[in-house]
């Protein structure tokens, strides 16, 4: 790991903490039409994060956690209410602007990686680059450079076929970080690793997150949001626990 | 997204699934293929025809006797009333615009050299003969007046006859037997090759008319002044069809055929013959291609149905490239461009084999080999719309993708 690198990499997001919040939700409703039935997934969410926090999202499944992820990474829109991501309202854009706010201020990374089958490992990290506007001037250097930044830059040619479960995932994350987001946004991310790998991945968010990066972690495992400096924990739609800080065995029994 | 990064992209997803990208593609290999070998071999069928109208001579009529009108070019003639000296100095004088006159006289009959004997075409002539065809006399020279006036044993060769009775040696001032009586070879005519209707027309040998007459074509059948056909050449500026029509004022009268009679007697524009023929064969040629082109629009709807598929089977991959910051345009061209690179890849394959069979063909037949590039851009042209065409459905329906919903899927 080059911690000069990834220092010098996101050197400009060190904005100072606290002025306005990353993300800022306004009484949020996510209402699906299921045929006759509607589904309220998110039922008036009012929560803020700031700029370089750490946030585990906790929650049963159809607990409205991953629909918040959802609207989190501006692939959705709200129902109503309002939800500012780096103080842009998300419920007024249109398709193409959710398109590029994914791009520029947002990094994913999913359970299943959502690699590219035949793609090397730089190909899969100059994606995000590719799809910039405007177009970024080397993404192959930039690429390199955020794939050192995870610790792979001796596996550039790789595949996926031809990478371990844990280096694929930090493939994932460098592509994620790629466009140099405000935010990282992790599904599940240790779902389909080992403890080890786990552990190791976990401690590569903590290092981005000390670099300046907001990280939201989605999870339903206690020892993978103990990472986390706030946890969240969502039910039948709604915010039913955010006690910053909580100790871990404490977490653990919350969220179960 | 530059475009050679889709094109990038592209080229994986169709390698990736090689078998399937070819057998996609083979509707739009037999349809390009098919549309080259079409217009290749109709422009070779053309070229050749418009080769010999060439050969025909240019800005000629020619007058047969009897009434062939109706059953073409050989039928019925000379079976009537035979056109005479006198019909032709008649054409000569009266018909404006008449720059060489020559009647052609054919019969055969075995030529002999030294040991080698050759039956072939006997053809007796005038002077103006290889000026009216546009014949060119490659060495020696050409019958004069005094040739025709003096009955001279003289001799003018067609390659072929050369060919086969001299084997290499030296014709110009030999002596040939034809018919038994001894001729002295004084000129070879040029290579005409053959005509359109196969016979080739290098297989002869030139006569005086006046000569051919008396000794070859067989006094039977020979009234004492018959000339044959009439072969008559105008010069540039003239109207062939007034020219034809004075002919045929002037012959009516000649052989005093009353109104409302059939005329025995027929004067021809080959060449115009021969361009309606070849009008025939372009109109052929389009059709054939135009047919052809239908395999075009089936290879597309076998595109349409594979990018379906592969818009289905990669909708994970889809939702991906929209969370990473892809706008509904950008999966759109992804897609476009791979169903256009498929269609163009199978273009390319399709205008390799479709060259490949027009060269076979040609050989063959013995055509020139005509690949227009123009021809190559018309299909290829014609191959990536088919991709846009029926590109655009899928690549509609994989940029409509939810994102969520396409991440979610397996």
């Amino acid at each position: 790991m080059t911690a000069a690198n990834a220092q010098r990499a996101t050197a400009p997001q060190q904005a100072p903490q606290g002025a306005s919040p990353l993300i800022r939700a306004t009484n949020v409703t996510k209402v699906y039409e299921m045929g006759e039935q509607t589904v309220r997934a998110l039922d008036g969410i009012s929560l803020e994060i700031a700029d370089g926090d750490f946030v585990a999202i906790m929650g049963t499944s159809g607990s409205g956690k991953s629909t918040m992820m959802n609207l989190i990474g501006a692939l959705d829109r709200p129902t109503s209410g309002k939800l500012e991501i780096d103080g842009r309202d998300i419920a007024a854009m249109k398709s193409d602007e959710l398109a590029e706010l994914r791009n520029v201020k947002v990094g994913f990374v999913f359970q299943q990686f959502n690699l590219l089958a035949r793609t090397t490992a730089l190909r899969q990290v100059m994606l995000p680059l590719q799809y910039a506007h405007p177009r970024v001037a080397n993404p192959e250097a930039v690429a390199k450079q955020r794939l050192e930044q995870v610790g792979l830059g001796e596996r550039l040619d790789h595949k996926p076929s031809q990478l371990s479960g844990g280096q694929q995932q930090r493939v994932a994350i460098a592509r994620a970080l790629a466009n140099n987001p405000k935010l990282l946004l992790a599904d599940e991310p240790t779902g389909a690793l080992d403890s080890k790998t786990s552990e190791e991945i976990m401690e590569l968010f903590r290092t981005l997150n000390r670099d300046g990066i907001t990280v939201i972690l989605v999870t339903h495992e206690p020892d993978v949001a103990a990472y986390a400096r706030r946890r969240i924990v969502f039910r039948d739609g709604r915010v039913v626990d955010d006690s910053d800080r909580a100790p871990l065995a404490v977490a653990a029994g919350g969220g179960a | 997204m530059t475009l050679l990064d889709s094109l990038r992209i592209a080229w994986t997803a169709l390698r990736s699934n090689l078998l399937r990208s070819i057998l996609t593609a083979l509707g739009i290999i037999i349809g390009v293929a098919s549309v080259i070998i079409l217009v290749a071999v109709g422009s070779g069928a053309r070229s050749e025809v418009e080769k010999q109208i060439a050969s025909l001579g240019s800005n000629m009529l020619v007058v047969f006797s009897g009434s062939s009108r109706v059953m073409g070019r050989s039928a019925g003639a000379g079976t009537e009333l035979p056109l005479a000296e006198s019909d032709l100095a008649a054409i000569r004088d009266k018909v404006q615009g008449v720059v060489a006159i020559s009647g052609q006289l054919n019969g055969s009959g075995p030529a002999v050299n030294g040991n080698t004997n050759w039956t072939t075409t006997l053809s007796g002539v005038h002077a103006d003969f290889a000026t009216v065809r546009d014949w060119p006399i490659v060495s020696g020279r050409d019958f004069l007046a005094q040739d025709l006036r003096a009955t001279a044993k003289v001799a003018l060769l067609g390659q072929t006859v050369v060919k086969q009775l001299f084997q290499g040696q030296e014709p110009l001032g030999a002596t040939i037997r034809v018919k038994n009586a001894p001729f002295l070879v004084i000129g070879v005519l040029g290579t005409k090759g053959p005509s359109s209707f196969g016979r080739d027309q290098d297989d002869l040998i030139l006569l005086p008319m006046t000569t051919a007459r008396g000794y070859i074509v067989g006094k039977s059948q020979v009234q004492n002044d018959q000339v044959g056909q009439i072969y008559i050449k105008f010069g540039g500026g003239v109207d062939l069809k007034d020219a034809q029509e004075d002919i045929e004022t002037l012959l009516r009268q000649r052989r005093r055929i009353q109104s409302g009679e059939e005329d025995n007697f027929s004067v021809r524009n080959l060449a115009e013959f021969m361009k309606a023929r070849t009008e025939v064969l372009n109109t052929m040629t389009y059709l054939l291609a135009a047919t052809s082109a239908i395999s075009l629009i089936v290879g597309g709807i076998g595109i349409m149905n594979i990018m379906l598929v592969s818009v289905t089977e990669r909708t994970r991959e889809i939702g991906l490239r929209m969370a990473v910051g892809g706008r509904q345009r950008d999966i759109m061209r992804q897609f476009l461009v791979e169903a256009v690179s498929l269609c163009l890849i199978g273009g390319l394959i399709g205008t390799a084999l479709g060259a490949g069979a027009a060269v076979l063909i040609a050989n063959a037949a013995q055509w020139p080999v005509l690949i227009a590039p123009s021809v190559i851009a018309l299909a290829l042209g014609a191959a990536a719309a088919t991709g846009i065409i029926f590109g655009y459905f899928p690549a509609r329906r994989a940029a409509g993708l939810n994102p969520i919903e396409a991440l979610r899927s397996e």
